[in-house]
């Protein structure tokens, strides 16, 4: 079959929501766009650990603490489904790993703010994984098999997070004068932020739309958004609180939210590492990779000595 | 066909920007990775065995212990398989029209092949 008719062929089972499973045959820029896509995303869960970790030792109570963890552990989990998914298109988990320790690789801007209060383990949860799941429940459609299979299984934990996320933020917000305070300032920070996390504009876009051609993407990112920001700002009233955009407000016209420009100077800024803590995120992952070398190392040496030792004791049966 | 490639992936975050397109495995510089082990899980007695995704392991053991921690931590399991990647063999999809060919035409196999009469009685 020549390339254009097994490209015909593929096009048909993508337009019959046939998903497409690792040894299909499958055109070398899908492959590439899903490898990029997800490797990312499974990046995104591994650095998304870092603003969280940094209040672990810190949580008001035991019960939050225990909570915080188990979310913590559910992204280190969330980054392995997405990596195994990678790895079935060819990408060696090593070689990701790579790039994004040296940072050619990128993973979500959003993870380079900083949390500066215990209100902002709050808002990431409510915002931030808010935004998340927007996407990655329509991933759960997405055309390629694995990486489907591994955005159901995320967004059944997810929604532990963005639940916990919005309670919290809710306990702070019938609190002390300061409490309150604190819950608005970690919204006023995080929301602008949690917006961009959808992307560039579509009209931004002159290509033509390829990832949604081959249901990678099932949505733009204006879609995603709009649905994000009529979300909130129902949800934001339940909390007393506001969203600090002067030119929200309902049109009952469009049958939804209208909403402020984002500052997209900003927005380029991060992506492209100069965010508020680019710098020091990767560094931690690298930290933690490096010295983490001689585990890995000695954890395949062990397994080796354990093979010899079973193969040994084997030959030994057999000879007698 | 050349094909362009909208440029935007997860979300926010440019192609040209992104990296990690290397398709190829390269070979990771002076360190022996673990290999890769597919996972199996029991989701209750009475079920099958079920495949839940893979993951990297130095041995059996971490790769059970590994499993336990990235598949099961909402009791998703009471039993775990697992199968390093390469004892794995697969049929070709490729050759699916024909391998699976044989089964087409014996609609026969199937209960609903034979008309009876309706007032057959638990059948």
């Amino acid at each position: 079959m020549s390339v254009h008719e097994l490209e015909a062929q593929f096009q048909r089972k993508i337009d019959a929501e046939v998903k497409i499973e690792p040894r299909d045959w499958m055109p070398e820029a899908y492959r590439k766009t899903n490898i990029r896509q997800i490797s990312q995303h499974a990046h995104s869960e591994i650095v998304g650990m870092l603003p969280e970790g940094n209040w672990i030792t810190r949580a008001p109570s035991l019960k939050r603490k225990a909570i915080l963890l188990a979310k913590v552990q559910d992204e280190a989990g969330h980054g392995l489904y997405l990596y195994s998914a990678a790895e079935t298109l060819g990408a060696a988990r090593e070689t990701m790993i790579d790039d994004l320790n040296s940072g050619k690789a990128k993973y979500s801007s959003i993870f380079n703010y900083p949390t500066l209060t215990w209100a902002d383990m709050g808002a990431i949860g409510w915002l931030v994984d808010g935004a998340a799941i927007l996407n990655q429940v329509m991933l759960c459609r997405t055309s390629y098999g694995p990486y489907a299979r591994a955005n159901v299984r995320i967004c059944k934990e997810e929604s532990f997070h963005q639940r916990q996320g919005f309670e919290s933020l809710l306990v702070l917000s019938k609190g002390s004068a300061e409490q309150k305070a604190m819950c608005q300032d970690a919204i006023d920070r995080w929301w602008w932020p949690s917006l961009m996390m959808f992307g560039p504009k579509d009209s931004e876009s002159t290509n033509n739309d390829q990832s949604i051609h081959w249901k990678i993407k099932r949505k733009t990112n204006d879609e995603l958004r709009q649905q994000f920001v009529d979300m909130i700002a129902e949800q934001v009233k339940l909390l007393g609180m506001t969203l600090p955009d002067q030119h929200l407000k309902w049109n009952a016209e469009r049958q939804h939210f209208d909403f402020g420009e984002i500052n997209w100077e900003e927005f380029w800024n991060v992506v492209k590492g100069n965010g508020p803590c680019n710098k020091q995120r990767l560094a931690a992952r690298n930290k933690a990779h490096d010295e983490g070398a001689w585990v890995r190392a000695a954890a395949v040496a062990y397994a080796e000595k354990s093979n010899e030792r079973s193969q040994n004791n084997h030959n030994s049966w057999a000879a007698a | 066909m050349n094909i362009e490639i909208r440029r935007y992936f997860y979300g926010d975050i440019p192609g040209d920007e992104a990296g990690g397109n290397s398709a190829a495995p390269k070979n990771a510089p002076n360190e022996k990775a673990w290999p890769l082990w597919e996972i199996f899980i029991r989701s209750k007695q009475g079920l099958d065995h079920k495949h839940a995704g893979s993951l990297h392991a130095a041995d059996a053991r971490m790769a059970i212990e590994n499993a336990r921690d990235v598949y099961t931590r909402r009791m998703e399991g009471v039993s775990i398989w697992a199968v390093e990647s390469k004892n794995i063999h697969a049929s070709n999809p490729d050759d699916a029209a024909a391998f699976y060919e044989p089964a087409q035409d014996k609609i026969y196999r199937h209960p609903t092949f034979y008309d009876l009469p309706e007032e057959l009685k638990h059948m």
